[in-house]
């Protein structure tokens, strides 16, 4: 043992840098335990896009189909429910899309390639609930407007065009997947066009 | 014998511990029946330690096994059901005993100084704890399981900016799946367990060294010196508290006499607790709810979805807020608020014996509206129910920012010299 006076400013400094060096240890290996909660590349892997046949869709009608895990509505709508869509703007809550929860070319009023059908995630932007299909007992909800989607988790409206409503839980419209039309009677969903690489 | 224990003792203090916390634990002696519930919460958290090893045995933790596995337990494991119902009846009777533990240390002042980090403690073993039961719901990979955890995940997605990336990595997919229940089924038998037992131990610790609360809110251990022999406790109490203090002759050793007390309490706990689990394990839909008898199916969401019911109060606060961030923030800050409960009581005296009757009536309101809370959370959100959801939440708050303000200067009864009864 050598007699020499304690140092204290030095002892100060050795105990911040190894502090400090030992935090950067524990900070790199912290890294895989927190990144291997992401997705896998099996899972990254697994979303691929779907065809969705709508030559047997009656007007008012609507299919689910699954993409990505998520289900995918396509919604048939008639005439009336097209026009519809422009009589209660003034209760919207972005009547205009302006939220960019659909491509493009879907940033209009009824949301959709074709004014006809209608292609949305059924995925309530709330809470992660699939709402429910009221074709025409949406009134019930909203007065005067026959055709929606309502979330039965916290009630959430949307429109026929997925837009929704104000005062409910729900802050944006119903999110519009990539798209395009292979033919009159085939859809894809998943790709924005044919030439589009997955 | 006498021998063998020296020796053991030499080397680990078992009969010093055992003594200090227990046979020589000064315990005052008015603990009323609002006493007993810590004592069960700590029986009910050895229920679910044991069936869950027991469940684990025959449980597949994946997304095409798990609810199969379930159905497997349930009908063709001897006792199997036995062992499931005792592990979903005992989480709901956690969430019971727990509630009243919470409410026992609100109406008695038990989160006041010195008690605060105890408090704290407490809190944090009860968001393990909702953390806990959470993850555990999703195991049995039903409708509700499903659901039920998309709606909590999304919670996390209200977050600006970073929120779907959070969601993103909670979930480990792009939806709900496999990998979800992977890990928290690692998470629910692993993980969270551990942090409950270490929080439990610390919690007792933080009691032990600042004491037991009573019904009257008077400390029975006084400064040193300040009592006569006479008044002192006759029981014997281990040094570690009477060198410090002096302790009056109010205390009682908590081994045998407090548990004695509490042995009572969890005879007539088993009574209703072995109702429950053998004439209506599932509550009429409460505790096992209906839609999770039917495998998950992420196409589809149930007609009507809500989390089971020691949930519902925060639920139906959530609901309530039409705009999806500020009700995540709401309903987060219903848990903050009780959290930060010794610092927004000002007051002085802490039993609600002694306390104005506008903290008594707020106390009752808050009960109440907790009450009223749950049952809103479980309804479906028609208009008429989220104008009481909005009004009960407004009256939950209120009871924090009321007794933040007329607490300062709370005319209060006098308190008595000694325990009363």
């Amino acid at each position: 043992m050598s007699n020499a006076p304690v140092d204290n400013g030095r002892r100060r400094f050795l105990t911040i840098a190894t502090s400090v060096v030992g935090g950067v240890g524990v900070a790199g290996a912290a890294v895989p335990f927190i990144a291997s909660w992401n997705p896998s590349a099996r899972a990254k892997a697994a979303g691929a896009p779907v065809e969705v046949n709508i030559s047997k869709l009656e007007p008012g009608q609507m299919i689910r189909v699954e993409w990505r895990g998520k289900p995918v509505w396509v919604v048939r709508r008639s005439e009336d429910m097209i026009a519809q869509l422009a009589k209660h703007e003034d209760q919207l809550r972005d009547a205009n899309s302006e939220v960019e929860q659909q491509p493009e070319y879907a940033k209009n009023r009824e949301r959709s390639r074709k004014a006809e059908y209608f292609v949305a995630v059924g995925i309530c932007t709330h809470l992660g609930c699939s709402p429910q299909y009221l074709s025409d007992n949406f009134g019930e909800q909203v007065e005067g407007v026959p055709t929606g989607f309502f979330c039965p988790c916290h009630g959430s409206k949307f429109d026929a065009a997925g837009r929704v409503f104000q005062s409910v839980p729900a802050p944006s419209n119903l999110e519009i997947p990539p798209h395009y039309y292979i033919d009159d009677d085939t859809i894809l969903v998943g790709l924005n066009s044919a030439s589009e690489v997955a | 014998m006498k021998d063998l224990l020296d020796w053991i003792e030499a080397r680990i203090p078992m009969m010093r511990v055992a003594n200090m916390h227990a046979l020589q634990y000064p315990a005052p002696k008015n603990m009323n029946i609002w006493y007993v519930f810590g004592f069960l919460a700590t029986i009910v958290l050895v229920n679910q330690i044991v069936t869950g090893i027991w469940l684990t045995m025959n449980y597949v933790p994946t997304s095409e096994g798990a609810f199969a596995s379930v159905e497997y337990i349930m009908r063709d494991v001897d006792y199997g059901w036995l062992l499931r119902y005792m592990h979903s009846t005992g989480a709901s009777a956690f969430f019971v005993v727990v509630y009243l533990h919470m409410m026992r240390g609100m109406m008695y002042g038990s989160y006041q100084k010195p008690r605060e980090l105890l408090w704290v403690f407490g809190m944090f073993i009860y968001l393990a704890l909702m953390a806990e039961a959470f993850m555990g719901y999703l195991l049995p990979w039903g409708q509700m399981s499903y659901w039920g955890a998309q709606v909590i995940i999304s919670l996390f997605g209200a977050i600006p900016v970073i929120g779907d990336d959070i969601t993103l990595w909670i979930r480990g997919d792009y939806v709900i799946s496999g990998a979800t229940l992977n890990r928290f089924f690692a998470l629910h038998v692993i993980a969270l367990p551990l942090v409950i037992v270490i929080l439990v131990f610390l919690h007792i610790v933080a009691l032990h060294e600042v004491g037991s609360n009573n019904p009257d809110g008077i400390d029975v251990k006084r400064p040193k010196g300040s009592l006569s022999e006479d008044e002192k406790t006759k029981f014997k109490i281990h040094e570690y508290y009477t060198n410090k203090k002096d302790i009056l002759d109010d205390v009682v050793p908590f081994f045998p006499h407090i548990v004695l007390k509490d042995l009572v309490a969890f005879a007539i706990f088993c009574i209703g607790f072995a109702y429950v689990l053998f004439f209506m394990p599932e509550m009429g839909g409460f505790f096992l709810e209906p839609p999770n008898f039917e495998t998950a199916n992420p196409m589809k969401t149930p007609e009507h979805i809500a989390p089971v019911w020691y949930f519902t109060p925060f639920y139906a606060i959530l609901r309530a807020v039409p705009d999806k961030l500020g009700g995540v923030i709401l309903m987060f800050a219903a848990i903050v608020m009780l959290a930060l409960l010794p610092w927004l009581d000002r007051c002085k005296v802490r039993s609600v014996r002694y306390r104005s009757t506008l903290h008594k009536l707020n106390l009752a309101q808050f009960a109440v509206s907790f009450v009223i809370l749950g049952y809103l959370g479980v309804k479906p959100a028609t208009v008429i129910y989220t104008y009481m959801s909005q009004f009960f939440s407004f009256t939950y708050f209120l009871f924090f920012g009321a007794l933040w303000l007329y607490s300062k200067n709370e005319k209060c009864k006098p308190l008595p010299e000694r325990i009363t009864k």
